[in-house]
């Protein structure tokens, strides 16, 4: 009785979530974006007319199969590249069209990067990788190294901070990395393929950790070939020959099939 | 400002450490490059200072007219095996070269040596029988008591002024002034003087003036005469003076005056054929060595600019393998919100740690070199602020510039290629 009630509890706060989404501010925005790469004579349609949106809180996992579009989309998501045609709003501002400086700000001071391969530095400790992105912001002193700090113990490192990445476990590397994309207030995170380097019971353990952050209101948005890793997040879009084939919202698909995809 | 300037730096060395060995070598053209500059400079330099010290020591404003023994035919010298040669310049010629040249100052000089004794201190010396003005045309300072004059001259008084070593010499306790020693044989003088010491080059007759016992010149002739004899040859000389100084009021007619001077001399029946006098111009001979200076310092630059030169290629080609080699870190970083200026920097930065890490222990090594040969090969050196500056600034300099490219080549990578990079 208790136990169904609980379960009830956490159904409907999902479903509130969910439900709610049209109320909750769009973070990132695709306007009928296009990414053509022009090789020679051919003309390679990497996105082909994408719109979708990104609100805050969301856990977005983006699927397709292998040349569907889903780097090229990850890469435009994340102020590293920018659209052939069509408007990427990031905040409300269209990103676009913004020359290399301003882009490298957005990246800086909107974006969370989380990488397959961590990443991390390796000439410096797991403290000044944590502080790379505010130190780009021109905001490194006593405070960057307190939130360091914080992250690090909040990921479950705070005793690691002197040390440097090769000292570390795979999981415990991708760790740093959360926190790092965490170090500036970003809208959102952007992972790609974040576990794909790790074994299940680490990846259970990352999975974990996202889980943990949200209740901050963190939005996440991940890049998986592991329909595992896609299920843990709220909806899953799933894109074909650049374009979006369908966004399955994985809460309500579990419920209306009674539990069986 | 100063603390980003500060994480650079330490990134920078952070970076250099991932590869200590090849950071160590390229650090070490910079090192050998700038040592050798600045030890060079400094070896060059302390040859060519003691050079035009001593042409200066010789007065800039000065002609000094020696006499030479003329070269003999072997007829000349068997004519006058028994007879006394008689070469040089003459008390006359003095008098001639004051009315042709009514404006210098001209000083006749005798110098002979003679055995000098003072109670049980002697030594074999070199007496310079010579004229009041003599002091003021070699620039030389009385440091005790007083200098020759006028009256000393006319009265053929038997007075002396003592070098400052001399003076040491024969009177190692005492106050020489009023003290009498023995020059020659026989002849009393009386000390009226020290001179201040000078620590000058020797001159030609072999001595410093710090040793030479300084006399009036008609004392000179009255004593000792104008025949000297040549105990190399066994045979009688006859100079009446070893050298006219003539000192001219500027620069300007030191030219002028010595090629009057050498007109007049080879106009005289006994000088014609017969080279038996020198002139020496200091002002020439020091204009020839600062032009000799300039050359050797322009050849020097270029050297050094080579050796510099290659330092840095080695920085830039380390610094093109190093981007190379941290795409991956520049991707990472890009994504992490730095702009090219940072990529830049970064690298800029990294280009300036090593040239200049090479370039102040170059700069240790450099100084340290001429130190060693100062004290070890008595050679003098000298090194110069302006050189050193030099040699570090340039290796700095040219190290950031050779970087400049590398950093440029970071900076400009695709983030999205940088990422995917190995
Ligand atoms: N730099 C590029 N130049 C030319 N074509 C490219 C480039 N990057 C991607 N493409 C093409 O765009 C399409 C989408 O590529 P993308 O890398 O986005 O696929 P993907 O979904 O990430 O595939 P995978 O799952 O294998 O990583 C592919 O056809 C690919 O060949
Ligand atoms: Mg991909």
């Amino acid at each position: 009785m208790a136990a169904t009630a609980a379960a009830g509890a956490v159904a409907t706060d999902e479903d509130a979530r969910v439900t709610q989404s049209a109320e909750r501010t769009i973070i990132a925005e695709f306007v009928d974006v296009h990414r053509h790469y022009v090789m020679g004579k051919n003309v390679v349609k990497a996105l082909n007319g994408i719109s979708m949106q990104v609100r805050k809180g969301d856990y977005l996992a983006i699927m397709g199969r292998s040349g569907s579009g889903k780097s090229t989309m990850l890469n435009i998501l994340g102020g590293l590249d920018r659209p052939t045609t069509g408007e990427y709003r990031v905040g409300g501002r269209d990103v676009s069209k913004l020359n290399d400086d301003d882009l490298s700000d957005v990246r800086g001071r909107e974006i969370g990067f989380i990488f397959q391969s961590f990443n991390l530095i390796p000439q410096l400790t797991v403290l000044e990788n944590l502080e790379v992105p505010l130190f780009y912001q021109g905001r490194v002193g006593r405070e960057s190294r307190a939130k360091a700090e914080y992250l690090a113990e909040r990921v479950g490192l705070g005793k690691r901070l002197e040390h440097r990445p090769l000292e570390l476990s795979g999981g415990q590397q991708q760790r740093v990395a959360i926190a790092r994309a965490l170090m500036n207030d970003p809208l959102f995170l952007l992972a790609d393929e974040a576990t794909g380097n790790l074994d299940s019971n680490t990846e259970k353990e990352i999975l974990d950790l996202f889980d943990d952050l949200r209740p901050d209101g963190v939005t996440i948005v991940i890049v998986t070939h592991n329909p595992k890793v896609a299920e843990r997040a709220d909806q899953t879009l799933w894109l074909k020959d650049g374009q979006v084939e369908k966004l399955v919202n994985n809460r309500t698909a579990v419920a209306a099939n009674g539990g069986h995809p | 400002m100063i603390a980003d300037t500060m994480r650079m730096v330490k990134l920078g060395l952070k970076s250099l450490m991932l590869h200590k060995l090849r950071s160590c070598l390229t650090t070490a053209g910079i090192l050998f490059g700038v040592a050798s500059v600045i030890a060079m400079l400094a070896v060059g330099e302390g040859a060519s200072a003691e050079t035009l010290k001593q042409y200066r020591e010789m007065g800039v404003t000065n002609v000094l007219l020696r006499s030479q023994k003329p070269e003999e035919t072997q007829q000349s010298s068997a004519s006058s095996m028994m007879s006394t040669l008689s070469y040089g310049l003459f008390y006359q010629e003095a008098d001639r070269i004051q009315n042709l040249l009514p404006q210098a100052t001209v000083v006749r000089v005798r110098e002979f040596q003679r055995p000098v004794m003072r109670g049980e201190n002697w030594g074999q010396t070199m007496i310079i029988g010579t004229e009041v003005n003599f002091l003021e045309v070699t620039n030389m300072k009385v440091h005790e008591g007083r200098w020759l004059t006028e009256l000393d001259q006319q009265r053929q008084a038997n007075v002396c002024v003592l070098g400052e070593r001399l003076a040491r010499m024969l009177f190692p306790l005492e106050n020489p002034v009023g003290k009498t020693i023995l020059v020659g044989i026989e002849d009393r003088f009386e000390i009226i003087g020290v001179l201040e010491y000078q620590g000058r080059a020797a001159s030609p007759n072999g001595t410093t003036l710090d040793q030479c016992g300084f006399i009036p010149m008609t004392s000179s002739r009255r004593r000792f005469g104008d025949t000297v004899r040549n105990p190399l040859i066994n045979r009688w000389e006859q100079v009446e003076l070893h050298e006219i100084k003539v000192k001219l009021p500027s620069t300007a007619e030191v030219e002028g005056a010595a090629a009057v001077l050498d007109q007049m001399l080879q106009g005289e029946q006994v000088h014609r054929n017969k080279k038996d006098y020198e002139i020496t111009v200091p002002l020439e001979l020091l204009r020839k060595a600062e032009a000799t200076e300039r050359m050797f310092n322009l050849v020097l630059a270029v050297i050094a600019s080579i050796s510099l030169l290659v330092g840095d290629i080695g920085i830039m080609n380390v610094m093109l393998a190093t981007v190379t080699e941290r795409t991956r870190e520049i991707g990472i970083r890009r994504a992490l919100g730095a702009k090219k200026k940072h990529i830049v920097q970064q690298f800029l930065v990294e280009a300036g740690v090593l040239s200049a890490l090479g370039g102040l222990v170059g700069v240790g090594l450099g100084m340290l070199v001429p130190y060693g040969i100062e004290k070890y090969f008595k050679q003098p050196t000298d090194i110069q602020a302006p050189h050193v500056m030099l040699a570090f600034g340039i290796s700095a300099a040219v190290g950031v510039v050779f970087g400049l490219y590398p950093a440029w080549r970071a900076a400009n990578m695709d983030p999205v290629e940088a990422l995917r990079h190995e």
